[in-house]
């Protein structure tokens, strides 16, 4: 249906659909006739636009996960570069790592969110052919995770909170990437995220894929958009190697439980930010509305935290991902066993120069 | 299970698997040589004629490594829950880890505990490749994060041996997560500077090399180990491209400037009491 584009989706529908597409076809051809002969047709227009808004709260309210993982990888969706026009002013892009290049697959830079400087930092999917081509698709090479901690420590130098905007199918399997440690700049990025003395917020836009999601994606507050994913492979990698057989990504996206409502239930991230109806493709500025507001709640709450709290707090929700609420008791009373035995430790260390006890 | 050992696969090269097949007499999977079992486990798994490496149990591979008798194992009692209830063709995730406990006799893929080495006093963390490949999930991140501690508290050099395919699927995000956990702890322990040794071998892949496996003080590799983060097939499937000679093996890893030494098996014990006597302060 190429001439069905004053559509809100932009013509393009996901399989699941067809009720949609439908209604919009019945109110272009009302539209078109309206026009050609002069005849009214509001009324009817209204309530199709009625049913439309029924059929889409149905549809997706009962988004499967494998739907989830269509609409975060809709042509449509907001990428970072929408982001950045409208809710960063005054953004200034700081490119390179200092040691290869300049991976266009994440944009580094600063700029302002609300009343607050921070340094953002997000993967870029590209929007057109040229541009999709020119970052990669949104796959990162280790010269991308290299400026991003860069550029994250030279913020942490001047005190400035860090956004990062995830959004990426996962870090890209090559042979340069191999070459120039792909493994290694994921996992350093990781160590030093644990430990930067700023507040840092992480939100996964579209694609969480596996550790290319997480080079950029530890700190303070995890959150979501409601229909981004989030997962440790890809379906269609999963389905290869458990179903040997990559058309069954459908039932891998299942099983891997990567919706924002599975991972809150799991209690794997901080927040989930609602789309609007019919999910980001079909409101730029809500989406992005919705994702500036958590931003500039989060960040007031995270700049009031002592950064010493912050760091420990960090360091504990880290630390107890994925164990259960008895283990995580158990290991805070081992933690603190073992931290007060370290005290001790120390404390029997004579020192050179007497520091204060703390209280 | 019947073993394929496919040596090529849509057009790219693929080295055998390093398993050392069964049987009393077996042929190497390196040089085709027919081997007398015994020969090569005396000789530490490795084969005699062609330096290979074969693949050994966690078990075997403390046996090896520490001074006789000295492993005293921490968290053994730690099993994994199936959090997800991981569903996949007409099996379960459940099935997969109780199939995998009798092959291998081991409870998860990795084990952890103080040991010594010729004497010298460390925290050891090894990987088990026949327990679900040596995957990374909640059990094996929380054992490794442990051991992490235990050699905070006790102030002893950490060292680990890495096998593993990667973040374990079935656990999902909560794996995933295991890579910045392990990676905050190590973090923690850096800033005490305690001494970290690395050890890779084959093979070594995905979310462990993309965490704990690359942030050694100190990194050695065992000859010939597979080590990096996307699987050669991953990457031959996207840029079909036939890959070069010796990609991600080892020696590859050595000359890109990733590994500090490799070492022979064989030698492991004295390289890292070495190290060890090298960092005390
Ligand atoms: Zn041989």
């Amino acid at each position: 249906m190429a001439e069905n584009n004053n559509n809100i989706a932009g013509g393009d529908y996901l399989e699941f659909e067809h009720n949609v597409a439908e209604i919009d076809r019945q109110m272009n051809e009302l539209r078109r006739l309206s026009s050609a002969k002069g005849i009214d047709y509001s009324t009817e227009i209204r309530k199709l636009q009625k049913d439309q808004v029924t059929e889409l709260k149905k549809v997706y309210s009962t988004l499967s996960a494998w739907q989830t993982v269509q609409v975060a990888r809709h042509p449509k969706r907001p990428l970072l570069n929408d982001y950045l026009n409208l809710i960063v002013k005054d953004f200034r892009p700081l490119h390179g790592d200092r040691c290869f290049g300049d991976d266009k697959a994440i944009i580094t830079g600063l700029g302002q969110i609300g009343r607050e400087k921070v340094l953002v930092v997000g993967q870029n999917k590209g929007r057109t052919t040229n541009e999709k081509i020119a970052c990669n698709f949104g796959c990162p090479n280790p010269e991308g995770y290299r400026k991003a901690i860069a550029k994250m420590k030279f913020a942490e130098k001047y005190g400035i909170p860090i956004v990062t905007f995830i959004d990426t199918p996962g870090a890209y399997p090559g042979i340069g990437a191999e070459e120039r440690g792909q493994a290694r700049a994921i996992a350093v990025n990781m160590m030093e995220m644990s430990r930067m003395k700023v507040p840092i917020i992480c939100i996964v836009i579209g694609e969480g894929g596996s550790g290319g999601a997480l080079g950029i994606g530890v700190g303070d507050k995890l959150a979501m958009l409601e229909y981004a994913y989030y997962s440790v492979i890809s379906p269609e990698g999963c389905a290869a190697i458990l179903w040997r057989d990559g058309s069954k990504a459908p039932l891998a996206a299942e099983a891997l439980k990567l919706t924002s409502k599975d991972l809150t239930r799991l209690k794997l991230i901080d927040a989930v930010i609602n789309e609007p109806l019919g999910g980001a493709h079909r409101n730029l500025h809500d989406t992005v509305y919705n994702v500036e507001r958590y931003i500039v709640k989060n960040l007031a709450a995270l700049k009031r935290t002592k950064i010493d709290k912050l760091l420990e707090n960090r360091y504990e929700k880290l630390r107890s991902i994925g164990t259960s609420t008895s283990t995580a008791e158990e290991i805070a009373k081992k933690t603190l066993i073992s931290r007060e035995r370290l005290k001790e430790a120390i404390e029997k260390i004579p020192l050179a120069k007497p520091v204060p006890a703390k209280v | 299970m019947s073993k394929k050992t496919k040596k090529t696969w849509n057009g790219f090269s693929l080295k055998p698997r390093l398993d050392l097949p069964e049987g009393l007499w077996v042929r190497c999977s390196g040089c085709e040589h027919m081997l007398y079992r015994k020969n090569v486990e005396e000789n530490s798994n490795v084969c005699p004629e062609c330096n290979c490496h074969f693949r050994i149990s966690a078990d075997v591979r403390i046996k090896q490594l520490v001074d006789e008798g000295s492993f005293e194992e921490v968290s053994s009692e730690l099993t994994t829950e199936d959090r997800l209830e991981f569903k996949f063709r007409d099996t379960t995730y459940k099935k997969r880890l109780k199939a995998d406990e009798k092959k291998s006799g081991a409870k998860e893929a990795i084990r952890i505990g103080k040991a010594f080495i010729k004497g010298r006093g460390i925290v050891l963390s090894a990987m088990e490749p026949n327990f679900l490949m040596g995957s990374m999930g909640s059990v094996v991140g929380e054992k490794f994060c442990r051991s992490v501690e235990l050699a905070m508290a006790e102030k002893l050099p950490l060292v680990v041996i890495c096998c593993s395919g990667g973040a374990r699927m079935h656990e999902g995000v909560i794996s995933l997560g295991q890579m910045a956990k392990t990676s905050a702890v190590l973090a923690k322990y850096d800033e005490q500077g305690g001494l970290f040794i690395s050890v890779l071998t084959d093979p070594t892949t995905g979310g462990v090399t993309a965490s704990f496996a690359m942030l050694g003080d100190v990194t050695i590799a065992e000859p010939g180990a597979l080590i990096g983060f996307a699987g050669p097939r991953t990457i031959a499937e996207t840029i079909k491209v036939e890959l070069p000679e010796g990609f991600q093996r080892a020696e590859f890893l050595v000359e890109h400037g990733f590994i500090d030494m490799i070492v022979s098996r064989k030698d492991l014990r004295s390289e890292i009491a070495r190290l060890i006597d090298y960092c005390k302060k």
